[in-house]
């Protein structure tokens, strides 16, 4: 028989102490969405920290300075938070599409991060957004930006020990808004064939002064394209901006064939994505 | 039948009898049946397309200590029984998920274990998983003594292709000849999955002495009985086999998988045996739909009518010869069109993928797919309107079908009619949408049924039938009961009987279970209205055509006197005996149901994502016995039918291996991404039945795939001739045109 043993820590350091001692392979339990799942056919024991009972891994904070995000905050309740909906409103869509209603309840936005699958949909709103990653492990606190966290397909920059405490996500400067798109064949409960997130800052004339733009299950990871960004500073969003945008994405991105997608069709529909997300986010930040 | 028949029951919306346990999940589905000391079975499956298993070693997995049993095809005791090389594989591995093995043991995770245990010599070879790889010339064989059925020569050499046949009918050249337009085409479906949500499962227990006994999700347990029996050479008798509710099935649960394993395995062991497959196994190791290359070609004078009608098919039986659903495939392909002159020629093709099975009309919906969109072209070219264009050739009473009978008084030009006064016809299309129109044609069959209603002693009855219900049938059982008893609906209880209950029915399909099952509670219900009557003029010492029944009550018809069906059954025991009625019948006369549906879908040009605007789905039901359940036909054949036409498919890699076994990436229409289904129930009666019933299942999932891609290709300008039609396909075709 195999056994997993199941550790809930109350704090930080409890959980690190647990994460850095493992003998045996060792999962941070957030909602557990991916993980129950990939540990269905394990052969092996294991060790599950649920990080949950940690104080401030379930709370959202916004503040002048921006968004403190506990990483494990279920979707569920990080969507119907009308004051973050208000000045994230692309990420917030990004964090709804994970999963179906009853799955929202338990997927996190830091769960979605730290899965760190190329397709993950918040992602790309979280580098649109400047979102940083505060680590803390035996060696101490760091901080990487979310485009510096994942490093391959389900890997990031985390080492033996080290615990995604909290997603720091700046207050955008005036006139800025965000959206996330992504492309499905249906309509719900899919995964994305790709992905874009665009965050803009107008300034009165409606010119844009300030992009970023990411683009997800177009590569191995999700990608900042600056690029794509610059296309967009200094114009008023027109045609042919947002044509150029779309490109630089096409250019940017490095696609595979698979069952849910070709090279050709993912290249082209994320710049579709980008064009599509620039509007609205431009819309929203009030061009 | 008379048109100006009344009835009381038929025709209303009735609660369904087994609604109440399904809604609160105390439905007993498959899966849900443990007995004492039962251990768990498991399939050991191919990892490869195509291999040849150059040996088997479970001695590993013998030796696990909670392991009972282990068995193989070695282990079959009649290894001449049809199918058995699917039930477990023998010399040679021919799909990714083909049975090699299984083992029942006290857990199933104990039984995983083993499985990992199991060791098989694969020589891989390479896999064939085309119409054209499985054609080509030096093609790998999937069968060294296969040699093709039908041809005007005998083949000196094996091949790929299992058989060939050919109808026809008229002179397929003059007609051509005397055609002013002609359009060929040439198209092709993916592999599909029925898509039931219920996986394949079951619990069993061999018994040395009496009993056999299989519970199981099927559409048919005396097909389960038979098959397994003969697998186990078991006299029938010594197995009983138990339909549990069944969640979904579409022609998927016909066959058996688990069943005659199980059964090994329980004698092996000695134990009761449990084996449900998972959802990767289920798409893997079940019965797909066949995938097909159709080539069409219609041509037409400048009038409208058509003058001759080719087609060439090609159809995919997946690893085994004859599976596919080639000869429904050709004899359903231009019925909807009264034309003289027609041709088909049709080829059964096996490739590494799993063995075909039903599939809803089971090869219908790609042949008629085929013509349906070559009439569509035809008719812009005509510059008629499709409905018109199919109005001027329609099959109607007497037409002269390729396949042979004459059509007796059928439903197409109502359902065209229908379609053409519909709200759908009459809205206007807005830039990047486009309308297809589609018609559909289903046989329905009818073949042995066989009822029994018991009656209590407080005069309520049992309806005992042999007929699963996968589609609210039990509800129209009752209500035909209580139409023909004149009693109340909720009195009349329909059960499934068990395979010692009853004698021999046929499976539910072929849209046959209201149609001939129907018939036989009629007759039952006939026979209990007589021994009524009979008992009642045996108290009043009179004859029984001297007593007539109305309204549940027997009325002495030359005197005084009033019998209920309460006072007649309780007072049974005194006047002959219980009473039970009996209805075994082989039914005649199904009356084919014709669809006609229309699609309306707005194309997204810079992402080819489709989006179902509005669906109309217009049906002939004969006489519709419950309405709300024949609209649920109609509106879940258009949803597996635009899940086909859109998104739907197998998806293998170079190695033949599957990547898409689940839900997530096979991707069935989910409830958002359809509109609302509007339906119309077309009623033109069928004269072989009491109430003019025809079948409804399967009709529906025919028009869908041509509406669909009328629709699609009218919205992007472009006729679109590969299904299904996903974004990446609808994109390349929209570039490739730019």
């Amino acid at each position: 028989m195999v056994s997993v043993v199941y550790e809930a820590p109350d704090s930080i350091q409890g959980a690190i102490d647990l994460l850095a001692n493992a003998t045996i392979t060792t999962k941070v339990l957030a909602g557990g969405t991916d993980l129950i799942i990939q540990m269905q056919g394990v052969n092996e024991e294991r060790l599950v920290v649920d990080v949950k009972k940690i104080p401030g891994m379930m709370d959202a904070t916004l503040s002048d300075k921006g968004l403190d995000l506990g990483p494990s905050m279920p979707c569920a309740e990080f969507t119907a938070r009308d004051d973050i909906k208000a000045v994230y409103p692309g990420l917030v869509e990004a964090a709804y599409l994970i999963g179906s209603t009853q799955v929202q309840g338990r997927c996190s936005v830091g769960g979605n991060l730290c899965n760190s699958s190329p397709a993950a949909d918040t992602i790309p709103a979280l580098i649109a957004n400047g979102a940083q990653c505060v680590i803390k492990g035996p060696g101490g606190e760091r901080t990487v930006a979310v485009e510096d966290f994942v490093t391959g397909v389900a890997q990031n920059c985390m080492d033996k020990g080290e615990l995604l405490t909290l997603i720091k996500i700046p207050r955008p400067a005036a006139n800025t808004s965000d959206a996330y798109l992504r492309f499905i064949p249906r309509t719900e409960m899919d995964i994305a064939v790709a992905g874009a997130g665009v965050s803009v800052t107008l300034d009165d004339d409606g010119t844009c002064t300030a992009a970023r733009v990411a683009i997800g299950a177009v590569a191995i990871t999700a990608l900042l394209v600056p690029e794509a960004a610059q296309a967009l500073i200094g114009t008023k969003l027109d045609e042919d901006a947002l044509q150029a945008a779309a490109d630089a994405a096409s250019a940017a991105s490095k696609p595979i064939t698979d069952r849910r997608g070709t090279v050709e069709f993912r290249t082209h529909v994320v710049g579709v994505l980008v064009k599509r997300a620039a509007k609205i986010a431009a819309e929203r930040a009030g061009g | 039948m008379s048109e100006a028949q009344e009835f009381k029951h038929i025709g209303q919306r009735t609660i369904r009898p087994d609604g109440h346990d399904k809604v609160t999940g105390r439905a007993n589905y498959a899966a849900d049946l443990a007995l004492p000391d039962m251990i768990w079975g498991k399939i050991l499956r191919s990892p490869h397309a195509h291999a040849n298993i150059k040996g088997i070693d479970t001695s590993k997995a013998e030796a696990h200590p909670d392991v009972f049993a282990v068995a193989t095809h070695a282990d079959i005791p009649n290894s001449d029984a049809g199918g058995v090389l699917n039930i477990l594989a023998k010399d040679k591995a021919l799909y990714h998920g083909h049975a090699i093995a299984s083992v029942a043991a006290r857990t199933e995770a104990a039984a995983e274990e083993a499985l990992a245990l199991i060791e098989v010599d694969y020589e891989v070879l390479q896999p064939v998983m085309s119409i054209e790889e499985a054609m080509a010339d030096g093609a790998p064989l999937l069968h060294e003594s296969l040699m093709t059925k039908g041809l005007a020569e005998e083949p000196t050499s094996p091949s790929n292709v299992a058989s060939r046949m050919e109808m026809n009918k008229g002179d397929i050249e003059a007609g051509f000849a005397e055609a002013d337009v002609i359009v060929e085409r040439e198209f092709r479906t993916a592999t599909v999955h029925q898509g039931y949500i219920e996986p394949h499962a079951c619990t069993v227990r061999y018994d040395e002495d009496g009993q056999s006994m299989i519970w199981c999700s099927t559409q048919g347990h005396f097909g389960v009985r038979q098959s397994t029996a003969d697998i186990l050479s078991m006299e029938q008798s010594k197995l009983k086999v138990i339909a549990s509710e069944i969640g979904g099935g579409f022609g998927g649960k016909l066959g058996v998988y688990l069943e005659p394993v199980a059964l090994i395995l329980s004698k092996k062991s000695g134990r009761p045996v449990k084996m449900q497959m998972d959802r990767d196994e289920v798409f893997k190791g079940s019965g797909p739909g066949a995938a097909t290359r159709n080539k069409v070609k219609i041509g037409a004078k400048k009038d409208g009518s058509i003058t001759a009608m080719e087609a060439h098919l090609y159809y995919e039986s997946g690893a085994f010869p004859g599976s596919s659903p080639l000869g429904p495939g050709c004899m359903t392909v231009f019925t909807p069109y009264d034309v003289e002159n027609q041709y088909v020629e049709g080829f059964d093709v096996v490739v590494n993928k799993a063995r075909c099975a039903a599939y809803r009309a089971p090869g219908a919906p790609q042949s008629e797919y085929a013509a349906e969109m070559v009439i569509n072209e035809l008719a812009d070219e005509l510059g008629i309107d499709p409905i018109d264009f199919r109005l001027q050739n329609a099959a109607k009473e007497g037409t002269q079908t390729m396949y042979g009978p004459k059509l007796k008084a059928v439903g197409l030009v109502e359902c065209l009619e229908a379609a053409k006064n519909s709200d759908q016809y009459k809205t206007a299309l807005k830039e990047n949408q486009g309308r297809g129109l589609a018609a559909g044609f289903w046989f329905n069959v009818g073949g042995d049924s066989s009822v029994v209603i018991n009656m209590n002693q407080d005069g309520t009855g049992t309806i005992v039938e042999g007929s699963p219900d996968i589609g609210g049938s039990r509800a129209s059982m009752q209500m035909m009961a209580a139409e023909e008893l004149q009693m109340p609906v909720d009195s009349l209880i329909p059960v499934i009987g068990d395979t010692q209950s009853l004698p021999h029915s046929n499976p539910t399909g072929g849209s046959r279970t209201t149609f001939a099952t129907g018939m036989a509670v009629i007759e039952a219900a006939a026979d209990v209205v007589s021994q009524f009557k009979e008992r009642a003029a045996a108290t009043w010492n009179v004859t029984p055509d001297q007593v007539e029944w109305k309204d549940g009550v027997a009325i002495n018809t030359s005197g005084d006197g009033e019998l209920t069906a309460a006072q007649i059954c309780a007072a049974a025991s005194r006047t002959g005996g219980q009473i039970s009625g009996r209805g075994n019948i082989n039914a005649q006369g199904a009356g084919p149901s014709f669809a006609v549906h229309l699609a309306d879908i707005e194309v997204d040009p810079d992402t080819g994502q489709t989006t179902v605007i509005r669906y109309t789905a217009i049906q002939d039901a004969g006489k519709a016995i419950h309405p709300s359940y024949v609209e649920g036909q109609f509106q879940g054949g258009s949803a597996q039918g635009i899940g086909w036409a859109l998104n739907e498919e197998y998806v293998y890699n170079k190695d033949g291996l599957l990547e898409n076994p689940g839900y997530l990436d096979y991707r069935v229409p989910l409830a958002s991404d359809l509109p609302m289904i509007d339906t119309v129930i077309v009623e033109v009666p069928n004269a072989f039945h009491p109430y003019g019933v025809r079948g409804v299942g399967e009709s529906g999932i025919i028009p869908p795939l041509a509406a669909c891609g009328t629709a699609v290709s009218k919205a992007i300008g472009i006729w679109m001739t590969e299904l299904p039609m996903s974004p990446p396909r609808i994109l390349k075709a929209i570039q490739d045109k730019s």
